[in-house]
């Protein structure tokens, strides 16, 4: 493919690259001036943000080159492409170019070594990136593939280490590994034979050609459910993921849970992950009214059992349940006051599995870190994004954060799944 | 004329008002997690169940989608829907005809019924299949 370009904007493309070669990235914050309202979202005192983009189809993760250069991946092919390219040549914040190329949706994007890494459902590929050009060579090598193709948590996401290692996120195709999944009364099976390939961590070598999970893939961690949002924390050499948890409590034990426990229960839960770790699914859940690990009703648990969970891994920080953790980046930049750096933002993409309660959560959090565990409880940083109050499904949020980046002079780059908008926050 | 009316869609058939009483249960206790209470699904996820053809058309299409499930990307008034639908064939016809026939009459929907007959011949067929 050579590339297809959004229509609106394919004259500029070309020339706008010739003239960015000789521009200088020196986008200082005090060079922005932010949108009305900050693009339609709220912040911290100091905070300002823009829109970058929008309209550029269901986004997902996002990564920003050191050149200021931004691509989206998107969860379904847009003008038959499924990376959006942006690139702003006039300092003002906005891209006055977007192009798009690649023919696979998906959803992990990550910046490495002069490469684009990006992760269909059934592959990870990478894309050589041109000196200063914003499209990367348009025929990707192949790093990983043979992701059998699922129909649920089949998203896969990607991080890197500094010794050389790519790590994947591989979901379970399963709500709790029920012989019959999510079929009332269906046993969860024991053991749960779905973790032999899915429900964890699975570590690659980052710059090997024609991997596959089967040959070359080592299972990092296990027991997580699904985790789509992954980073390596630089600062402290650890990989950090945030699980989504289990659904429908209340749908398959009305006995044991009503309406109201299944709209807090169990914990999207926040893990600092070492090799050989498993976190309990789907045999446990965490309950985050009471701090503890639970047996998962399709195990025999009660509610309040604890049996086997005594001995998996703990989290070291809980959210409230089912507001969707898609992606998690620790901020390295030098823009934010201090107490930022090296804290975590999470972004979560708001609740399904609420009703017929309100759905929540469509916000960008921030943990703030010292040294190895966080140092104090969560904040909402980003806000609004659903537009409307309450939200009673999640089709009416006007946008649903799903993606977060660092650009080269430590603004946070916000993407959203509904319109494909691209907010740019920056510090005063 | 009342009396015609009544004789013609009474008989031993329950009323409108049970069947839509019992599709509302059966909704509620198996579809409105992923459908939600309106009927408009999840973004990328679950497909809405308003105003389109796969719910206000073949009915025989609906009844296979609840009985065997649906795996696949579906596209849905433009939009991608791909997480898979787990199979109902616990619930009885009647608990299927009812659902059917409360969804494809709520959430501005306006098409007809599905009897508890036309799932059963679904389902027979079904079987024969296997």
């Amino acid at each position: 493919m050579t590339g297809n370009y959004f229509p609106r904007l394919s004259t500029v493309l070309f020339a706008g690259i010739i003239i960015c070669t000789a521009c200088t990235r020196t986008n200082k914050p005090a060079g922005l001036i932010p949108d009305k309202n900050n693009g339609g979202i709220r912040l911290p005192d100091g905070f300002s943000a823009l829109v970058v983009a929008d309209d550029l189809g269901h986004g997902r993760h996002i990564a920003v080159r050191e050149n200021g250069d931004i691509y989206l991946a998107l969860q379904d092919l847009k003008n038959g492409c499924g990376i959006a390219a942006l690139r702003d040549t006039t300092g003002d914040g906005k891209a006055d170019i977007v192009a798009c190329f690649g023919e696979l949706p998906g959803t992990g994007i990550q910046i490495h070594k002069d490469y684009l890494y990006f992760a269909h459902d059934t592959c990870i590929i990478r894309y050589k990136l041109k000196s200063n050009e914003l499209l990367p060579d348009l025929s990707p090598e192949t790093i990983i593939s043979g992701f059998k193709r699922e129909y649920q948590h089949a998203a896969k996401t990607i991080a890197f280490d500094t010794l050389g290692n790519l790590y994947v996120n591989v979901g379970a195709p399963s709500n709790a590994c029920q012989q019959d999944d999510r079929t009332p009364g269906s046993p969860g099976m024991d053991p749960c034979p779905i973790l032999e390939n899915y429900g964890g961590i699975w570590r690659f070598k980052d710059d090997v050609q024609g991997q596959t999970q089967e040959n070359n893939g080592s299972r990092f961690a296990t027991g997580l459910r699904n985790c789509v949002a992954i980073d390596w924390n630089h600062h402290t050499q650890n990989l950090f993921v945030v699980q989504h948890g289990r659904d429908q409590l209340n749908q398959f034990f009305p006995e044991l849970y009503d309406d109201n426990d299944n709209a807090n229960l169990p914990a999207e839960v926040f893990f600092m992950l070492e090799e050989g770790d498993d976190c309990g699914w789907p045999y446990c859940y965490y309950d985050n009214l009471t701090s503890r690990k639970v047996l998962m009703p399709e195990y025999g648990g009660n509610g309040d059992s604890i049996g086997r969970c005594a001995g998996k891994k703990d989290p070291i920080m809980a959210f409230p349940a089912h507001i969707a953790p898609n992606d998690l980046l620790f901020y390295s930049g030098n823009q934010f006051p201090d107490r930022y750096r090296n804290g975590a933002f999470i972004a979560f993409h708001g609740s399904w599995n609420r009703s017929p309660e309100e759905q929540e959560g469509f916000y960008v959090i921030f943990v703030p870190f010292d040294s190895r565990l966080p140092s104090g409880g969560w904040e909402i940083f980003a806000d609004g994004f659903a537009g409307i109050s309450p939200v009673i499904s999640p089709g009416d949020a006007v946008h649903r954060p799903t993606g977060l980046a660092k650009g080269p002079d430590g603004s946070l780059y916000i993407a959203d799944s509904v319109s494909g908008t691209v907010w740019r926050v920056f510090y005063n | 004329m009342i009396c015609l009316l009544f004789i013609s869609c009474g008989g031993n058939k329950k009323s409108a008002d049970t069947v839509n009483e019992n599709g509302i249960l059966v909704y509620t206790k198996y579809c409105l997690a992923c459908h939600q209470t309106n009927g408009s699904g999840v973004p990328g996820m679950y497909p809405p169940l308003t105003k389109t053809e796969w719910v206000e058309g073949d009915k025989t299409r609906l009844i296979n989608i609840m009985i065997k499930g649906f795996e696949g990307e579906i596209e849905v008034n433009g939009q991608v829907y791909k997480t898979a639908m787990p199979s109902h064939h616990y619930l009885s016809d009647e608990q299927i005809a009812d659902v059917l026939t409360y969804i494809r009459s709520s959430f501005g929907n306006t098409a007809n019924a599905v009897t508890v007959q036309e799932v059963g011949i679904s389902r027979n067929h079904l079987q024969a299949e296997k």
